[in-house]
C-alpha cells in the first residue's frame, strides 16, 4: 500500500532531515526521489573510476551540529574533517595566504600591508558580532512580524532582544551590514587589493550579484556563520564526499522506520477539498498522505508540482517573482598528480584550503559584468579545492580530485539556452585561468565533468542552477523567505509544507530548513517536538 | 641550537631530530622527563589525521620493562588483576595492578614476546614495585625504556602505510596481535595496539633505526596524508575512545597522599579486568571484601547536553553533589560531549540522569551552565575498522 502519514518530495539533505524528524516522531514517512540516487546537491559520484566527486556542494560548515548529534550522523558514517586556510594567487606571481593559525595569518597579511594586518583584528571582531547575532536563529522558525499570535509575538521579542542589546551604534552598524555590498564593507577595513579579494569571495558565491551589489555583505556572513566543532567560520570536507551527509541522514531516517523511494518522479501534489492528499508520479503511481512536504525550490514546488488552480493567486505571483537566478557552474576534475602553483610549496597547508585567482575587487566586478551581458566570465572567480589532500578516499594514492566552483555563469547565454559549444567555452575559460598559475595542471587532467546552470538544473532540479534555491538577499531572508506570509514552512494548501533551502535559513547544506519544517508540522499535528533546540551560543 | 645540543635537563627521544624538524609550532611539552611536542602544526588537524588518515606519535618515553625467566608468567599473574595465562605468545593484553589494599596503582599493556619473555608498558615508573614483587620468583626485570624507540601509527590508512614500508600481510594481524618484520636488517616489531580507539599500530625498533623508520613512514605515507601528532591531539582521541589515563582519571596508589583519594579497579569500571578465579594476586583479598560489602564509587561515561566540555565539573543529582568529572572533551568525530566521572554509589547505572556544573569563560566573563547529562554504556566513537580483520585499506 502506498499510504503514508507524510510524504517528502526530494531526497536532498533537507528532505531527508525533514523525513527523519517526522519518522522519529512516529509518523510513517516516505521520501520520494526523482533520481536513481539520493542526495540532491549533496552527493558523491564516481564518474571516473577511482575518483569520487562531490559534484555539487563541496564543503561543509553550516550543517547544524545539533542535528548531526541528534540524528546520530557520526554513528551512521558521517565524518566532517576541517581543512586549514586558503590562498589567492596574484597576477604578479605572488600570493596571499589565509592561514588558519592566527599568528601566521597576521604575519602573512603584514607581508602585504602592516595596516591591513591590524585592521583584520577589527574586521574579525565586527563580523563575529554579526555572526553571533544570526546563529541562534538558524534552528528557529522566523517569527511573522505582522502576526498577533502569542507564539509569534514571543519569538519576535526574542528576535529583537539581541539587536536592542547592541546599542544605537551597534544597531546602525548592523542595519548597514545587512544592506551594504561586500566590496564597500571590505573597503572600510583594508587597503590591499588581494586581501579584499580573498575575503570578498564569500560575499558572491552562489549569488547573481557583484562585489559592489548591495546585500552581498550578508552573503559573506552566511559563509562565516557555520562552524566545525565550535570553530565558527571553519569549513571542512565530509569524508567520502558530500554524499556522506545524505547517506548518514538516510540511515538515520531508516533507523526510525522511514522509507526512501528512488526513481519516483513526482508530477503533481494531489489536492482534494483544499487539502493535500498525496502525490501522483509521472509513471502514474500514487502515494497517499495527509502531509505533503516539498523539498523542491519554491518555484518548482508551487509552479510545477502544484496545480495553479489549487493556489491563491498572490502565492502564484510571489512564486513567479521569487529571485532564483543562476550564477555559477562547476568543474570536477580527476588529476593524475598534484598540480603545482608558482610560488607555493606543494607541502604548504594552504594547498588543502580554498584557492582563488581573482586578486582584486575590480576583476571580480568585471567577471560579474560578463554575467550581466549574458555570458560566462572570461576571467572567472574560482573557488577551487583539492579535497584529496585532506581525504584519502577521494582519489587513488598520489592522484587528486579537484573541485572548481566557478562564478559567473548565466542561466541563459545571451538570452538563449546553453549549447555544448558554450559549455566547452565555459570550461576553457576555467582551465585557461588555472593553467596560467599552474604549469603542470593541464597535463594532469584525466577527466573533467563540467556543469553549467543547464546541467545543474537538469540533473539536480535546482531552478536556473541556483545553489541556494533562491538568492540570499534581505528581501528573501528570515520572514521574507521564500516570501512574506509563508516563511513558517506552511503552504496555503492545508497539509502542504516546504522544507527546502528556499525557506529560512537558506542554502549551504545546513539541514536547518528540513528540521524547522518538521517542528512546524509536528506542532500542527499536536505531536511532541522531536527537533533539537540550538546550543546556547557564547 | 637544538635542545640536545644545549644539554638541557630534559631528555630527547631517538626520533628527536625528526620531531624537531616537523614541530612547526615549537609547542613543546614534558613527558616523563622527555621533550615531546604538544602539537606540531595544528592540534585539530593532527587529531583529524588520527581519524581520517594516519597520525604518528612518538611514544618512546613510555616506561618499558622486560620480564624474563621461567617464572615470568607466574610473576605477572601475581602482579596484575587479570589472568595473564590467557595472553598467548605474540599477543598483547591490557592490564591493571593494585597494591595489597586493592587500590589501583596503574594500568598498562603486557606484550607476550616469547615463552618466558614479556614486556610490560606502564604509565608510572615501576622499577621499585616490580623488584619488590619479584622476590621469590625466578625472573629478571630490565628497564628497557631507553633501549627501544617506539612510534604509534594510528588511523584508517595506518595499515596501508605500514604495509608499504615492508610490513607485508599486516592487514591479517588481529587486534592485540604482534608481528615482526625486517627493517633495514633489524627486527621491527609491530603490535595492533594504541590509545586512540581507532585502527592503529605501535611500532617498536632499535633506536639506531629510529630516523630511518620515521623517514620511510613519512616518505611512503605522503600520498596517504600521514601527519605527526602531538600529545594534545592524542588527549582528545583517547577521551573520545573512552580510555582511562592514570594520574588523570584516578590517582595512582603509590603517589596518593590524602586519605580516600585512591580507587579500586571495581570502582573504576574495571571489574572486567579482575579475575577472582585466580587464587592470588595483589589486592585480591581487599577486592573480594569490597565486592561483598559494596563499592563507594562508580566510574561512568556521561553524554553531556550542549557543546561546552564539562571539564572539572561537579555532578549533581537532585541538587546534591554526588560526583566529579575527571576528563571531558567535545569529541569531534563522535560529535558528542563526553565526560568521565566518578560518582558516589548507588548512582551511576546506565541511563541515570545528572546535572553537570560547567563553567566557561568568554571575554573575561565566566558563565555557569547546569547541563543535563546521562550515563551511557560505552563511548559513542566505536568504528568497525577498529576490530576488522583483515584491516581495511582506509
Amino acid at each position: 500500500m502506498n499510504k503514508y502519514d507524510a510524504i517528502v518530495v526530494g531526497a536532498g539533505h533537507n528532505g531527508l532531515t525533514n523525513g527523519a524528524y517526522l519518522a522519529k516522531a512516529g509518523l510513517k514517512v516516505a521520501v520520494l526521489e526523482r533520481n536513481p540516487h539520493i542526495g540532491g546537491a549533496t552527493v558523491s559520484r564516481e564518474l571516473y573510476k577511482g575518483w569520487y566527486y562531490s559534484n555539487c556542494s563541496y564543503v561543509s560548515s553550516l550543517l547544524r551540529p545539533e542535528i548531526t548529534r541528534d540524528l546520530e550522523l557520526p554513528r551512521h558514517g558521517l565524518q566532517v574533517v576541517p581543512f586549514g586556510g586558503g590562498a589567492t594567487f596574484m597576477q604578479n606571481g605572488d600570493h596571499f595566504g589565509s592561514y588558519s593559525d592566527y599568528g601566521r595569518k597576521y604575519r602573512e597579511i603584514s607581508r602585504h600591508s602592516k595596516r591591513d594586518a591590524n585592521a583584520y583584528e577589527r574586521y574579525r571582531a565586527d563580523t563575529s558580532r554579526q555572526t553571533r547575532l544570526i546563529r541562534p536563529f538558524l534552528l528557529k522558525t522566523p517569527p511573522d512580524p505582522t502576526s498577533l499570535r502569542l507564539r509569534d509575538l514571543k519569538d519576535l521579542v526574542d528576535f529583537a532582544k539581541p539587536f536592542l542589546n547592541m546599542g544605537e551604534e551597534g544597531l546602525l552598524d548592523t542595519i548597514k551590514f545587512w544592506t551594504t555590498s561586500v566590496g564597500d564593507y571590505l573597503n572600510e577595513y583594508f587597503e590591499t587589493d588581494v586581501i579584499k579579494a580573498q575575503h570578498a569571495g564569500s560575499g558572491i558565491i552562489g549569488t547573481a550579484l557583484g562585489v559592489y551589489s548591495p546585500g552581498t555583505a550578508y552573503v559573506l556572513l552566511h559563509h562565516y556563520m557555520g562552524d566545525v566543532d565550535g570553530n565558527v567560520g571553519a569549513w571542512g570536507f565530509a569524508r567520502g564526499g558530500m554524499g556522506a551527509i545524505a547517506n548518514a541522514l538516510s540511515k538515520s531516517l531508516q533507523s526510525f522506520g522511514g522509507d526512501i523511494i528512488c526513481d519516483a518522479d513526482v508530477e503533481r501534489i494531489i489536492v482534494k477539498g483544499g487539502r493535500a492528499k498525496g502525490v501522483a508520479l509521472k509513471n502514474g503511481d500514487e502515494y497517499h498522505a495527509d502531509i505533503v512536504v516539498s523539498n523542491l525550490d519554491p518555484k518548482r514546488t508551487l509552479l510545477d508540482i502544484t496545480d495553479e488552480r489549487d493556489l491563491p493567486k498572490d502565492v502564484v505571483q510571489k512564486a513567479k517573482n521569487f529571485k532564483i537566478r543562476g550564477s555559477s557552474g562547476k568543474l570536477n576534475i580527476a588529476l593524475d598528480g598534484l598540480p603545482t602553483f608558482d610560488g607555493l610549496d606543494p607541502k604548504n597547508p594552504l594547498m588543502s584550503g580554498d584557492l582563488h585567482f581573482s586578486d582584486s575587487l575590480e576583476r571580480m566586478e568585471r567577471a560579474y559584468d560578463d554575467w550581466k551581458a549574458g555570458t560566462w566570465s572570461k576571467d572567472p572567480y574560482l573557488d577551487m579545492m583539492i579535497p584529496s589532500l585532506t581525504d584519502p578516499t577521494m582519489a587513488p594514492p598520489g592522484k587528486h580530485m579537484m573541485s572548481v566552483f566557478v562564478q559567473y555563469a548565466p542561466p541563459k547565454v545571451e538570452g538563449r539556452d546553453w549549447t555544448d559549444e558554450d559549455k566547452d567555452g565555459f570550461e576553457k575559460s576555467v582551465v585557461d585561468q588555472i593553467s596560467k598559475y599552474s604549469p603542470n595542471f593541464r597535463d594532469l587532467i584525466l577527466h573533467c565533468e563540467t556543469r553549467t546552470p543547464r546541467e545543474i538544473e537538469a540533473e539536480v532540479g535546482l531552478t536556473e542552477g541556483n545553489i541556494f534555491q533562491g538568492e540570499l538577499t534581505f528581501d528573501q531572508l528570515l520572514f521574507n523567505r521564500p516570501f512574506p506570509g509563508y516563511a513558517q514552512y506552511r503552504m496555503p494548501i492545508k497539509g502542504m509544507y516546504m522544507c527546502s533551502s528556499g525557506t529560512h535559513p537558506g542554502g549551504g547544506v545546513m539541514a536547518a530548513p528540513g528540521a524547522n519544517a518538521a517542528r512546524e508540522i509536528l506542532y500542527d499535528l499536536k505531536r511532541p517536538n522531536t527537533v533539537p533546540g540550538s546550543y546556547a551560543d557564547d | 641550537m637544538s635542545a640536545a645540543e644545549r644539554k638541557t635537563m630534559l631528555l630527547t627521544t631517538p626520533f628527536h631530530s625528526r620531531v624537531e624538524q616537523y614541530c612547526e609550532l615549537n609547542d613543546w611539552g614534558l613527558w616523563q622527563g622527555y621533550t615531546t611536542p604538544n602539537s606540531y602544526f595544528d592540534m585539530e588537524l593532527e587529531y583529524f589525521a588520527i581519524r581520517s588518515t594516519a597520525g604518528v606519535l612518538d611514544l618512546s618515553p613510555m616506561n618499558k620493562y622486560r620480564i624474563l625467566g621461567p617464572d615470568a608468567e607466574a610473576f605477572l599473574n601475581r602482579l596484575v588483576t587479570r589472568d595473564v595465562t590467557k595472553i598467548g605468545v605474540d599477543r598483547v593484553g591490557y592490564a591493571v595492578w593494585c597494591n595489597d589494599g586493592g587500590e589501583l596503582m596503574d594500568d598498562g599493556t603486557i606484550f607476550h614476546l616469547a615463552e618466558d619473555d614479556y614486556r610490560l608498558c606502564s604509565y608510572m615508573r615501576a622499577d621499585d614495585w616490580l623488584e619488590w614483587n619479584a622476590s621469590g620468583f625466578d625472573v629478571t626485570i630490565n628497564n628497557e625504556s631507553d633501549d627501544i624507540a617506539a612510534l604509534a601509527v594510528q588511523g584508517p590508512v595506518s595499515c596501508t602505510i605500514l604495509t608499504l614500508i615492508g610490513c607485508e600481510g599486516l592487514n591479517e594481524l588481529k587486534p592485540f596481535g604482534i608481528a615482526r618484520f625486517d627493517f633495514e636488517g633489524v627486527e621491527m616489531m609491530v603490535s595492533r595496539t594504541g590509545f586512540t580507539g581507532d585502527l592503529g599500530y605501535e611500532v617498536w625498533i632499535d633506536p639506531s633505526k629510529a630516523n630511518a623508520l620515521w623517514d620511510q613512514l613519512f616518505d611512503k605515507g605522503r600520498d596517504y596524508l600521514i601527519k605527526p601528532i602531538g600529545s594534545h591531539a592524542l588527549h582528545v582521541a583517547r577521551i573520545e575512545a573512552g580510555f582511562l589515563q592514570a594520574n588523570v582519571d584516578f590517582v595512582p596508589a603509590e603517589i596518593a597522599v590524602r586519605p580516600g583519594r585512591t580507587r579500586t579497579p571495581l570502582e573504576m569500571g574495571l571489574d572486567w579486568q579482575v579475575d577472582f578465579n585466580k587464587s592470588l594476586f595483589n589486592g585480591r583479598a581487599a577486592l573480594v571484601k569490597q565486592r561483598e560489602e559494596g563499592l563507594r564509587y562508580r566510574f561512568v561515561l556521561l553524554d553531556v547536553e550542549g557543546n561546552k566540555p564539562a571539564e572539572h565539573s561537579f555532578i549533581y543529582k537532585n541538587g546534591k553533589q554526588i560526583g566529579i568529572v575527571t576528563s571531558a572533551a567535545w569529541c569531534p568525530t563522535a560529535k558528542s560531549n563526553l565526560a568521565f566521572a566518578q560518582v558516589e554509589m548507588p548512582h551511576g547505572a546506565v541511563g541515570d540522569e545528572f546535572v553537570a556544573e560547567i563553567y566557561y569563560q568568554r571575554e573575561l566573563q565566566w558563565t555557569r551552565l547546569m547541563a543535563p547529562c546521562k550515563v551511557i554504556d560505552g563511548p559513542l566513537f566505536n568504528p568497525p575498522r577498529k576490530r576488522q580483520t583483515p584491516a581495511p585499506a582506509h
